[in-house]
């Protein structure tokens, strides 16, 4: 896909440079601030936090588990202790109410990988199509279900991108800069945004977690889209937009519903014309609000766009 | 770029669209079927952990370690002699695991097992609460023939470090058969006591340690699983488990017996004399007795 501008462009325009990146910017900042929570202990010696993502304990008194991790090792024949229940419960109730995609978007070190690999490629203009299908990553998260029904151990974790960068940066590297540059480069010159909206398990895993959240992104202005592209072209999971931003006629409503929005918000960064805000799920009726003439032509030639747009 | 093209509208479009649906179902399927296949290899292979690769006090058998531990870590963190380890990527351990190397850093055998605390799934065993009882691999005096006590030499420092000293490594005497005259002290390993935490590896006095730390597995035999060991079967038993022998007859000539009681042969007084035999007091008269017949 060749960029036809620079999106946020009119955004930074209408809102200023501080309100069309207010989302990014605050989602870089927890990143990085969790990263460095985690990083206090290792290097000042402030242990706030000890452990990793798969499971950590904060200020020596609540758990937090991986849930994801935790099935695995519940499928492989291991019944855990109380307290890596207890924190997967936490855990999982959390990312049921916030959006289990929050993981991907706000928390996962390998979100600010993947997210400066698509950043180069697109100024670098490369496109090229690969056809991996956005399912895969579910087919994925059964293979790896059943790998750890059929080896007894938690095989995947012998490979899982995710804990090798966050446990590398916290406990040393070895060799998890391999691991790191692989995805990197599968993103950057393979196929655009390949591994977290195609391929990743765990991010599928934490979408199957978010079906019901509460927290949810809404085009509640839809009526005020002037057809930019934007939110288009800077949504990891562009398919989950259309059918709460283009539905009206369909009498779908403005909640953008599917799992695998990651609520990241950069949609509401970008649209000049403040069609979305983070709300809840609730009052997704759609208004049928006349339709021009006009605006019915235009959603007709998106339609066949973000097809397109979909199989990159 | 992906917009429809028209030949695709002119040919049947549900029968090609079904086709791809196919061919892409298949190919999913095939790459992660691939992946499964790859993953399961990989995750085999990297479980085979070198020797030398202790896991923490408490840690269930590796197969079952496998599927516990969710590599989080926090028992590296909280052991408060950096005893541990958790593998990194290239290490040959399983990857995110915790493990130490004996000969680095030995375990303290902390008394209150902080690592074992720590440890949020039950990988390293709760059910341990007494540190004596943790088996993280055995001492094995591997090289008897660098081991300086082996030589008549008295340098001891295992058996000394060893913090159950005299109950999981002891000094056995035997006869120095090199001078002829003075003793070695054999530095002798006793599994029931020793908890593999690697001291006497670590203070090992030589280049490389004579004694070292080996898996459970590795260091013990194990018996076949009919045999027993006849005395021990005797004691727990009190007596003999097998039938009571029946006393054996010695089929003796007349006037002879046999105490079994300690004496031995006895000659009956009364009808001692030696014309009593059956054999004439000339030798050769008894080995021609047949043939006197045959004549
Ligand atoms: S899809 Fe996977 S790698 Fe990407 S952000 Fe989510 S969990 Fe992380
Ligand atoms: S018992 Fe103590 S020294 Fe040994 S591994 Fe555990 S915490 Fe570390
Ligand atoms: S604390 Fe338990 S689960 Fe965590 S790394 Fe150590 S053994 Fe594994
Ligand atoms: S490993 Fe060595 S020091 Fe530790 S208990 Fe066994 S014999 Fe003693």
């Amino acid at each position: 896909m060749k960029r036809l501008h620079n999106p946020g462009a009119d955004a930074i325009k209408t809102k200023g440079w501080l309100r069309a990146n207010k989302w990014l910017l605050a989602r870089r900042f927890t990143q990085l601030s969790i990263l460095l929570l985690f990083l206090l202990g290792p290097w000042f010696g402030i242990w706030l936090i000890k452990g990793n993502l798969n499971s950590s304990l904060i200020l020596n008194v609540l758990p937090l588990t991986d849930p994801f991790v935790l099935l695995q090792s519940l499928i492989s024949g291991h019944i855990p202790e109380a307290t890596a229940i207890t924190g997967a419960i936490i855990v999982l109730v959390f990312y049921m109410l916030v959006g289990g995609r929050v993981y991907c978007s706000w928390v996962c070190p390998v979100n600010m990988i993947t997210d400066a690999a698509h950043w180069l490629r697109e100024r670098l203009g490369i496109s090229g199509a690969s056809r991996l299908s956005r399912n895969t990553r579910y087919w994925l998260l059964g293979a790896v279900l059943v790998l750890a029904l059929s080896t007894g151990s938690i095989a995947w974790e012998t490979v899982n991108p995710v804990s090798m960068v966050h446990r590398g940066l916290i406990f040393g590297m070895g060799l998890a800069w391999v691991v790191i540059v692989a995805v990197f480069m599968f993103d950057f010159l393979v196929s655009r945004r390949g591994w977290c909206s195609h391929l990743c398990p765990v991010g599928a895993f934490y979408s199957a977690l978010g079906t019901h959240s509460l927290v949810r992104v809404r085009a509640d202005a839809r009526d005020q889209c002037d057809d930019c592209m934007d939110c288009f072209i800077v949504c990891p999971e562009q398919q989950v937009i259309r059918p709460a931003l283009k539905g009206a006629d369909k009498g779908i409503g403005p909640v953008i519903t599917s799992a695998n929005c990651t609520n990241c918000g950069r949609c509401i960064d970008v649209c000049a014309k403040d069609v979305f805000h983070f709300g809840n799920r609730f009052n997704n009726q759609s208004y049928n609000n006349p339709v021009h003439e006009h605006t019915h032509e235009r959603n007709k030639e998106h339609t066949n766009h973000s097809t397109g747009a979909e199989v990159l | 770029m992906n917009t429809p093209s028209p030949e695709k509208k002119r040919s049947a479009p549900n029968s090609a669209s079904r086709r791809r649906f196919l061919v892409d179902t298949a190919r999913t399927a095939g790459s992660i079927v691939l992946f499964s296949l790859g993953v399961g290899l990989y995750s085999r292979q990297s479980a085979s952990t070198p020797a030398q690769a202790l896991r923490p006090p408490g840690a269930l058998d590796e197969d079952k370690f496998l599927g516990a531990c969710v590599r989080c870590g926090l028992c590296v963190r909280d052991c408060p002699f950096d005893t541990l380890d958790l593998a990194k990527l290239g290490d040959p351990v399983t990857t995110g695991t915790p493990y130490f190397i004996a000969r680095d850093v030995p375990c303290e055998m902390c008394d209150d097992i902080p690592c074992v605390k720590a440890c949020p799934t039950g990988a390293l065993d709760h059910s341990l609460e007494n540190i004596d009882d943790a088996r993280m691999g055995l001492a094995v005096l591997i090289d008897e023939e660098n081991c300086l006590n082996f030589q008549g030499l008295r340098c001891d420092v295992c058996y000394r470090v060893c913090p159950a000293i005299d109950k999981a490594i002891t000094l056995e005497l035997e006869s120095n058969m090199r001078s002829g005259k003075h003793a070695v002290f054999i530095p002798t390993v006793h599994s029931d006591h020793c908890t593999g935490c690697g001291k006497c590896e670590r203070a090992c006095v030589l280049e490389e340690a004579a004694i070292k730390i080996l898996p459970i597995q590795l260091a013990k035999g194990e018996l076949g699983h009919h045999y027993r060991w006849g005395w021990k079967e005797k004691d727990k038993a009190g007596s003999s488990l097998v039938t009571p022998d029946v006393q054996h007859r010695y089929n003796l000539p007349q006037g002879q017996r046999y105490d079994y009681d300690g004496k031995g042969l006895i000659f009956d007084e009364n009808n001692g004399s030696s014309s009593e035999t059956p054999f004439d007091s000339n030798p050769l008269n008894t080995l021609k007795r047949g043939m006197e017949q045959d004549q």
